[in-house]
């Protein structure tokens, strides 16, 4: 009985503290939060950049696109709504998908999405914005 | 007799058909829902800032989706969703600060939402459809 526990320096509250059931404490509250404030100014400022490119030809919307504070909005917008977004869908997966394998597929489905969504916007704005 | 036993119905764990119908936790639902749309909806941003980079031909072929019935629904839908679930986000960082949880506060935060979403998407549409007009 005695010969498997292992022998820690640890208090108790030490080893569970900023940790809990998900080895990551409560970072991945806190990281749903930061985007949600940052998603906020920066929704707005999408919807306003859409709104401003309506019925606008390829050229103009390219130039606008392209425009650097225009660009750097885009980016912010894209990389905080995706870094959100992934972290809104794990919390559905593992509330409803209770098979592991397939939670673990999904769970990394999910990552893959978010990354070639994001990177391929990223790369649609930095395109825009540099030429070629 | 084991089997009479199965049959009865024992109440199991209290799921949202035994509560009275309360816009609170529609709301709670919407948000998840509405959530879960504008993951997929980004593939919709994503396609419309590739298409930029790509050239006119293909933002020729986003702007005539867009111009279509259906994707002015799927643009209308999205701009609801995203309106919502800001305003919905916003709601939680109250509640995150430890505010409006009395049962007149959630109650009008909830109507809040939604009467905030459906007005703000109008209030876009009739900025866009306006923009549209002057900028053709």
């Amino acid at each position: 009985m005695m010969e498997r526990k292992t022998v820690t320096m640890k208090t108790p509250l030490g080893r569970v503290r900023g940790l809990g059931a998900g080895r990551s404490g409560t970072q991945v509250f806190w990281h749903q939060r930061l985007t949600s404030v940052a998603g906020i100014p920066l929704t707005i400022a999408f919807i306003v950049i859409v709104i401003a490119l309506l019925g606008r030809n390829h050229a103009a919307a390219v130039q606008i696109l392209g425009s650097p504070l225009v660009a750097i909005l885009m980016l912010l917008f894209i990389l905080t709504t995706v870094y959100h977004m992934c972290l809104g869908m794990q919390e559905i997966i593992v509330d409803y998908v209770h098979d592991e394998l397939l939670k673990y597929l999904v769970l990394m489905g999910n990552i893959f999405f978010g990354f070639a969504v994001g990177l391929s916007s990223v790369y649609a704005i930095l395109k825009l914005s540099f030429g070629v | 007799m084991a089997d009479t036993k199965a049959r009865i119905e024992r109440p199991l764990s209290p799921h949202i058909q035994v509560y009275r119908f309360m816009l609170t936790y529609v709301m709670s639902g919407f948000h998840r829902v509405t959530g879960a749309v504008l993951y997929f909806g980004i593939v919709l941003v994503a396609w419309w800032l590739m298409a930029a980079a790509s050239g006119p031909n293909a933002y020729a072929k986003v702007q005539w989706f867009m111009g279509t019935f259906i994707g002015r629904l799927v643009l209308f839908g999205y701009t609801w969703a995203l309106i919502h679930h800001t305003l919905g986000g916003i709601r939680h960082l109250i509640w995150d600060s430890i505010h409006g949880f009395g049962p007149n506060e959630r109650e009008w935060l909830a109507r809040a939402t939604l009467a905030g979403s459906i007005g703000l998407t109008l209030i876009a549409w009739i900025a866009g459809y306006v923009v549209m007009g002057g900028a053709r």
